[in-house]
């Protein structure tokens, strides 16, 4: 376990560092540069300005005296938003997409196995047809088109929920299950294809043949087997789930993370967008991991190598 | 093959039977083509044209003349909902083209290749498959805007969403290639001296046929869906051409007082792909009863 712990926190290591090395080259290989639309009639004012975000030096000492700071943790100054570090505009951002992801992820995963489970239980009958027909539902709206819907239909018209905003819980509904519907319909069908295949195997047919009741077969015997294809999934949702916040977060006027990206997207503020791009690579590689040793947990047959 | 008795069928044929059994995944694909063909085939027969604007009338709710009515520069909107479903659905099959190719050469390299070479491969493809590749995409495509016409930016975002869309594809080759190298016919062909490139390309991709259409028909809706995700963030399809993406965007902008600029291109954008996941979903059956997911 902990060997493990230790070889999957380097390999994590290195694979930011490959993210942060590309987006670095990236920014800087394109044309255009954070201070070409302000315009500076003082040569000066602009050499100085340019100085202080070292982008007069060659790339490759730029790139180097970055990786120091980021060795110290220290992500540099924004240039859009000046007079704030990059860490405390992304520490200000981050709490706001982690309830709205968090929140998404989890009533997605909730809603996704119960579903699914159902349909496994009830197959080819009404409710399994109703269940998969709404899954497939669910993931076929795209979340640009579901959130602004979701917002016109119970925000505006019914008036039950704000349109957009950041304040107390009722805010965070909405963006919620615009987020979060597409993953559930996914996860319930994944939930019942594999539940499908646990109910035919031998130690389901030995609990019912010592009369355990239907359900209790489903929920007690079945269930924990036939999760490990969703955790495996999870992790490619929740890259889609923080692509997806990105939008949700335009749509909804959440001042997150995703927010954040956009934005730094216009004002081509360098520093800002390395950090955003970082802690998104950092959150998915964290949360890779822990779903690798909750499969393990799971499943004592997976070794942790 | 006229002298065949006539109760022997192909695989093909026995796999496109049981697709036109699927009256479901049948009826999308009828209406798909219909959508499709008036996308491609409307905007020719239309009075008004995709761009002309007119001050005079922005925001005219649906008439006889403007059937979806007009967006915020008097555009009419049924117009730029076909030209933008032909650059969605164009976007949908280039793309997925782009990923079949890289997706299937390399999943069938590093599945032929094994061993260290195979490892590492795939490793790669399961960090890529952790990453919000899109925001990638949407960076670099930003970072470009300003410097391509909306014809070339276009074109880049059709290369560059089919180059993030191939790791499925490349998984699943690869399993199948493993599979299949071992084979009697593969040993066989080795044996005559046909070396790895003659051995892959004649005897074990004509066996991936198949599963690769079956993937590919599922990438289509995928790539769609990216392509839109870009444009409503304004950072995919531009100004002055048109794309579901980027209708649903202005559609959003104006649902207060126009809530039909949100629900028809909308509405059409969701049943072109609830019908692209159905006809997916009936192919995998069809060709392959044993993947059911």
């Amino acid at each position: 376990m902990a060997t493990f712990l230790i070889r999957r926190a380097v390999g994590g290591l290195v694979a930011l560092l490959c993210i942060v090395t590309l987006t670095f080259f990236l920014l800087r290989l394109m044309p255009g540069g954070p201070f070409d639309r302000e315009r500076h009639t003082d040569e000066v004012i602009r050499a100085s300005i340019e100085r202080k975000w070292k982008l007069d030096r060659p790339v490759v000492v730029q790139y180097l005296s970055y990786l120091r700071d980021l060795a110290r943790l220290d992500l540099g100054d924004s240039t859009s938003q000046q007079g704030f570090t990059v860490r405390e505009i992304l520490l200000g951002a981050l709490p706001k997409s982690i309830a709205v992801g968090g929140i998404a992820l989890a009533f997605a995963a909730l809603s996704g196995v119960v579903a699914g489970t159902i349909a496994a239980a009830r197959q080819n009958r009404p409710a399994d047809y109703a269940l998969m027909s709404l899954s497939m539902l669910g993931f076929s709206i795209p979340n640009i088109v579901l959130a602004p819907v979701l917002a016109l239909a119970f925000g505006i018209w019914l008036e039950w929920l704000p349109v957009a905003g950041w304040g107390g819980p009722r805010y965070l509904v909405l963006p919620a299950a615009a987020l979060g519907i597409a993953f559930a319909g996914r996860i319930a069908r994944i939930m019942r294809a594999s539940m499908l295949e646990v109910i035919r195997q031998d130690f389901i047919r030995t609990a019912r043949a010592k009369g355990v009741g239907e359900w209790a077969v489903v929920f007690r015997h079945a269930l924990r087997k036939a999760f490990a294809p969703i955790l495996s999934y999870l992790g490619p949702a929740a890259a889609g789930i923080l692509t997806g916040s990105v939008v949700i977060e335009q749509v909804f006027a959440i001042p997150g993370l995703g927010d954040c990206f956009v934005r730094t997207i216009e004002s081509r503020d360098y520093p800002l967008m390395l950090g955003a791009v970082l802690v998104y690579g950092s959150i998915l590689i964290v949360f890779n991991i822990v779903v690798d040793v909750a499969q393990a947990l799971l499943n004592p047959r997976i070794r942790l190598q | 093959m006229s002298h065949t008795e006539p109760t022997h069928r192909s695989p093909l044929q026995i796999s496109l039977a049981r697709l036109r059994r699927n009256r479901l995944a049948m009826a999308c694909l009828v209406a798909l083509t219909v959508v499709a063909a008036a996308c491609v085939a409307g905007p020719w027969f239309t009075r008004a044209d995709y761009e002309e604007m007119s001050y005079s009338e922005p925001y005219a709710s649906p008439s006889a003349e403007h059937w979806f009515g007009t967006d915020y520069s008097g555009r009419d909107v049924f117009v730029r909902c076909l030209v933008g479903g032909r650059i969605s659905l164009a976007i949908g099959l280039v793309g997925t083209f782009v990923s079949v190719v890289i997706g299937v050469t390399y999943g069938a390299v590093a599945g032929y290749a094994g061993g260290r070479t195979d490892n590492v491969m795939m490793r790669a493809v399961d960090v890529l498959y952790g990453l919000p590749y899109l925001l990638f995409v949407g960076l670099v495509m930003a970072m470009l805007g300003d410097y391509l016409t909306p014809m070339t930016r276009m074109l880049a975002l059709f290369a560059a969403l089919g180059a993030v869309q191939w790791l499925t594809m490349a998984r699943i080759v690869r399993g199948e290639v493993i599979a299949l190298r071992e084979k009697e016919f593969v040993e066989a062909a080795r044996a005559t001296g046909a070396g790895p490139v003659r051995i892959l390309a004649r005897h074990i991709l004509p066996n991936l046929v198949g599963i690769v259409i079956v993937y590919a028909t599922l990438t289509v809706p995928a790539i769609m869906l990216q392509e839109a995700f870009l444009s409503f963030l304004g950072l995919g399809v531009k100004e002055p051409l048109p794309s579901w993406g980027s209708l649903i965007q202005e559609g959003k902008d104006a649902m207060e007082f126009c809530p039909h600029l949100l629900l028809l291109p909308g509405g059409i954008f969701a049943a072109v792909l609830f019908a692209l996941n159905f006809i997916g979903d009936g192919i995998r059956d069809a060709f392959d009863p044993q993947l059911r997911v």
